[in-house]
């Protein structure tokens, strides 16, 4: 078993079949605020579909005791990884007063949990990268070993705040590293309408920082290089650049309709190369996800959501005057 | 007790505030080895070290964004943007994160930044070295903002921004910087945001203003009180969210209100100070509400004849309130 | 030749002052355009200044060390040929002419334009700002002016309020102007206009009000007061000669007055929209004339006072009136109103009633008539007693038997039942 690639990357095989629980969960809570929204419960849904495998092999790849992320609207697997639940997750779809990411403020995918160290992010893209620039500056001043991780969207890497932002951390070699997870698409504009160099990654040399591009649909390929990344910020070696390469497997959002921007065909190939489908075929190739372990993990992941939902369904609204809270300190 | 000028009394503030908490740390372009363009960090490098008082990329949203983020994670950031005519690549930060950090994520996260602007003309800035940018963010709840007057509530005030909670722009006026001078106390004291201040009492008629524009009614104050003219001026201080229990205080003490901004008319922050007046002191009031302002032209030129033209300043100042004294 | 000043130049978007380090020159260099003449040190900047100008420098007035603010003088230069024009900025239009101050005081446009302030005020203060001076331009009323009118008490009150107070017609004045929208009237050769302003237009404003909103009706009673007239005669010289004033024959006329509105307090009431208030006071106004102008002072609880202390009252009223020192004190408050009709002939006439009392009583002249009594001719002192009701508030029955115990008042009225003291 020494020899499987998870076990090179000094990954147990509890490690890994938690990875994949972690995915797995991210897909199914993700599927069932579509039915939600389909059945006119929840008003918008934002889905992880197609990257869950870049989202959840960083996260693993991190330090989840210590370190800051700033996620963007995508990052369902992040913040699961992060300690957030799936009755959280639930509570912000139904906009309810539990919901800790907003109190039933914010959209859903606009996640925040101080405790577990999930940045608050707005709609506005590319604004959560300078936070995480700030905080691994924290980090540097306050001589801190932890690191800030922060993602987003290859659309997004066309922001001012994202050159303004990874320059800043280059000048000032900051702990920071950068994930763009590249789905190809920022809502309708495919990557060659967006992107005048040829990577994501490449963009990074400007900034005076490595940068590469990987498999995003290889949680191990994406855990891999973020665990580099992480070595050498601690080591005061300064901030990373990461294109994780996959496919938006849903249209941008419930409110949007792919079909009248890109090809069925293209949709149902960039499906074979589905993480769900292709992580838990390399477990089943090790020996990991047997069948009795695949079916107790399609149990217990199906009970949490609907637990979740029962839950956060049958959840108070916060009160209508509660609109005036929290505007300042009080 | 210290006379000081109004820069040096942003100095001493940041000192001061850097020698009571660690946390506190300067960043900006030019705030470090040269001390600020307008030498507002002077020292403050060779005292604290590139690490508290960091130049940073020409980059305003970086500037901002950064600081919010070291803001979250519990620093004391002061953000020094070289020009208030140039935090517009900054809005979004200021606007959208900034603004909305707290009330966004339920109170759970918050962004206490401060972030300083030199503002206003008069000084050959031309359009973009001397504009008033205040209300561009005055109807974003979640911000503060606060300009101030003197010497001594640039201290205060200053002071009390870099230790509130919450998001507050310091705009301070260029133009002051080594014009005004004033007694400064050497104790730690700080100001109250969201209170007005009666810089003068009176009881013919009631200026409402901030900034420099506060010494100019000052100024025509005293000359109008020799034709017995008495006349009661309030300091905003805080114009973003406004004191409205002063406001109507004092548009109530005399009934006849001139306001006064450097800005441009039309949509500064003065015309919500009227519509709080024209809401709370109807049966109180004397004369309509009166308003000096800067004219509605994109910014202040350059050519002293239109630069003056643009600006207030004492005489025009002098010569509204006599007006509406004599109303 | 020509004199040239070189000043302190602004250095720096802040800085507004400079400190002369080195002078690089002397008296009597010569120097050229653009040379430097000086080192300054500001906040911002270290700078060599350029002069300005070429030619000889004549005096350096800044010392080395010495600070001066931008614009101030740094030193002389002598230039060759004319005085070049000052390029530096100039303050082109000419300093606007001080408003004159008479020319406001006579504008009185903004008079009766009244502030919201100014407007709350008087309705809260009860005063009349048509009696009020304004100090603001165009003479409009400022609010300064009404703290000032209420903090020294000096308040013109409106004539319309209930309290009257302040120059008030009587309720009889018949020459009245009736209404109000009044049509422009065509002057012919040798009119005179007599503006309507002051006291007439109040006395003006006054009746339209009253007859406008009072249903006015009119009822009058004869009284035969020879036993009255013979009793008065008899004590009149010793009274006159022992308290200083007349004992007139009105004084008993209102002594009546007073015991009848005892005794039907209806007619001494106002008229409030929703319900009738009847006074507890009764307190009389009586009319007294003064030029052009006629004001009601009020004789105050005139049930509790003899016909001495009534006459008193009349007198010194009378006295007041006429040489203008009437207080608003001295006409507030009445109930009821006497008009003394007979002192100027009068028989008969229909008072108009002083708003917004309930009614006035006309006391006519006294004259000699024959009257038959027990079927024989007697020369009696007869007078008419003419009342004017509001209809809302009193009906003929109840005036009929308040006029009634007023003429049996006054028919008793004797040398041994009746005494002035």
């Amino acid at each position: 078993m020494s020899n499987t690639r998870h076990a090179e990357l000094g990954l147990s095989d509890e490690k890994v079949l938690d990875m994949y629980r972690t995915m797995l969960l991210a897909r199914k809570l993700d599927e069932r605020m579509w039915l939600l929204n389909r059945a006119g419960k929840i008003p918008f849904v934002i889905s992880c579909q197609g990257q869950e495998a870049a989202q959840v092999g960083a996260s693993f790849a991190l330090d989840r005791e210590i370190d800051y992320v700033a996620p963007y609207y995508r990052d369902m697997g992040v913040v699961l990884a992060f300690g957030m639940t799936a009755k959280e997750l639930m509570l912000s779809g139904f906009a309810k007063a539990e919901d800790p990411n907003s109190g039933g403020r914010q959209m859903p995918g606009h996640f925040g949990q101080k405790k577990n160290r999930i940045l608050s992010g707005s709609s506005p893209v590319t604004t959560q990268l300078p936070h995480a620039v700030g905080i691994a500056l924290a980090a540097k001043m306050e001589k801190k070993d932890f690191v800030s991780f922060v993602t987003l969207g290859e659309g997004s890497s066309n922001q001012g705040d994202f050159h303004e932002g990874l320059n800043f951390a280059g000048v000032h070699n900051l702990p920071v590293i950068t994930m763009v997870e590249n789905n190809k698409y920022a809502i309708s504009v495919p990557i060659e309408k967006q992107i005048a160099s040829k990577t994501v990654a490449d963009r990074a040399v400007s900034y005076g920082m490595p940068g590469v591009t990987i498999d995003g649909n290889d949680p191990l390929a994406v855990y891999e290089a973020v665990k580099e990344a992480r070595e050498r910020a601690v080591n005061g070696e300064g901030p990373s650049l990461i294109e994780a390469v996959s496919y938006r497997l849903t249209a941008h959002s419930s409110d949007d309709d792919d079909r009248t921007y890109r090809e069925s065909e293209e949709v149902e190939e960039a499906r074979k190369k589905d993480s769900i489908i292709t992580f838990a075929a390399y477990l089943k190739e090790v020996g990991i996800l047997t069948e009795e372990v695949e079916k107790e993990i399609n149990k217990s992941i199906t009970d949490i959501v609907n637990e979740a939902t029962d839950y956060a369904e049958n959840a108070p609204y916060a009160e209508a005057e509660s609109a005036l809270k929290y505007v300042y300190e009080e | 007790m210290p006379v000081m000028s109004y820069i040096q009394a942003v100095t001493t503030a940041l000192r001061e505030e850097m020698h009571r908490d660690e946390k506190v740390f300067v960043l900006g372009e030019d705030v470090g080895k040269k001390g600020g363009v307008f030498r507002a960090t002077d020292g403050l490098y060779d005292e604290f070290g590139e690490h508290r008082v960091l130049d940073t990329p020409l980059a305003e949203s970086a500037i901002a964004g950064v600081g919010i983020g070291a803001a979250m994670y519990g620093m004391r950031p002061v953000a020094e943007m070289q020009f208030a005519d140039f935090i517009m690549p900054a809005v979004n930060q200021i606007i959208s994160e900034a603004a909305k950090m707290r009330y966004r994520s339920n109170n759970d996260w918050d962004a206490p930044i401060t972030i300083r602007a030199p503002y206003g003309g008069g000084v050959h800035g031309a359009l973009y070295h001397s504009q008033s940018v205040e209300s561009i963010f005055a109807n974003q709840p979640g911000l503060k903002i606060v300009i101030p007057s003197t010497p001594y509530d640039v201290k205060g005030l200053l002071k009390a921004a870099i230790r509130d909670n919450d998001p507050v722009l310091f705009f301070e006026h260029k133009r002051a910087y080594r014009l005004l001078k004033g007694e400064v106390p050497e104790d730690d004291y700080v100001l109250p945001i969201g209170k007005a201040d009666v810089k003068r009492e009176g009881s013919d008629i009631t200026i409402i203003t901030y900034g420099l524009c506060v010494h100019f009614a000052l100024q025509a104050a005293e000359k109008l009180a020799e034709e017995g003219i008495d006349a009661h001026i309030l300091d905003l201080r805080t114009i973003y969210p406004l004191d409205q229990e002063a406001i109507i205080e004092a548009a109530k003490k005399t009934g006849k209100v001139l306001l006064i901004t450097e800005d441009n008319k039309e949509g500064s922050i003065i015309g919500e100070v009227a519509a709080i007046i024209a809401e709370n002191c109807l049966f109180d009031l004397d004369a309509p509400i009166q308003r000096l302002a800067g004219p509605d032209i994109p910014a202040m030129p350059y050519a002293p004849t239109m630069e003056k033209y643009f600006m207030v300043n004492p005489d025009k100042v002098e010569k509204a309130m006599r007006d509406l004294a004599e109303f | 030749m020509a004199s040239e000043k070189i000043n302190m130049p602004q250095l720096g978007e802040s800085v507004t002052e400079g400190t002369i380090s080195t002078w690089l020159v002397s008296v009597g260099d010569k120097v050229n355009k653009y040379d430097p003449i000086a080192e300054v040190l500001t906040d911002k900047v270290n700078a060599e200044v350029p002069s300005s100008f070429t030619g000889v420098i004549k005096e350096l007035v800044a010392d080395e060390g010495e600070t001066i603010a931008v614009g101030d003088l740094m030193c002389y230069i002598e230039t060759e040929g004319g005085a070049s024009e000052d390029t530096s900025e100039r303050d082109a239009e000419p300093k606007e002419e001080s408003i004159n101050e008479k020319e406001v005081s006579a504008d009185q446009s903004m008079k009766k334009r009244y502030s919201p302030a100014v407007l709350r005020m008087a309705q809260e203060n009860d005063i009349d700002l048509s009696e009020v001076n304004g100090t603001g331009r165009g003479g409009r009323i400022t609010r300064k002016d009404i703290e000032k009118v209420i903090k020294t008490g000096e308040m013109p009150k409106p004539a319309s309020s209930e309290e009257t107070a302040a120059p008030k017609a009587a309720g009889s004045v018949s020459s009245a102007s009736k209404q109000a929208p009044v049509k422009q009237q065509e002057t012919q050769a040798g009119d005179i206009e007599i503006p309507v302003t002051g006291v007439r237009k109040i006395i003006a404003e006054n009746m339209v009000r009253s007859k406008q909103e009072i249903p006015h009706a009119w009822m009058t009673v004869e009284a035969d007061v020879t036993d009255l007239v013979s009793y008065r005669n008899q004590v009149k010289n010793e009274f006159k000669q022992k308290e200083g004033f007349s004992l007139t024959f009105f004084a008993f006329f209102v002594k009546a007055v007073a015991q009848g509105l005892k005794e039907f307090p209806q007619l001494n009431s106002t008229w409030a929209g929703d319900k009738i208030i009847q006074r507890k006071d009764i307190n009389l106004s009586i009319a007294v004339a003064k030029d052009q102008e006629l004001y009601v002072p009020v004789i105050k609880h005139a049930d509790e006072k003899s016909i001495k202390g009534i006459a008193r009252d009349i007198y010194e009223l009378a006295m007041k009136a006429r040489s203008g020192k009437l207080t608003a004190d001295d006409m507030r408050g009445g109930t009821f109103t006497v008009n003394n009709t007979g002192s100027f002939g009068s028989i008969h006439s229909m008072g108009v009633i002083n708003h917004p009392q309930a009614a006035i009583l006309q006391v006519e002249s006294i004259v000699k008539r024959p009257v038959i009594i027990n079927d024989m001719f007697a020369a009696r002192d007869m007078v008419n007693l003419s009342l004017s009701l509001d209809h809302r508030i009193l009906d003929g029955l109840v005036c009929g038997q308040f006029l009634a115990r007023v003429k049996e008042l006054l028919e008793n009225t004797n040398q041994d039942n009746t005494n002035v003291y």
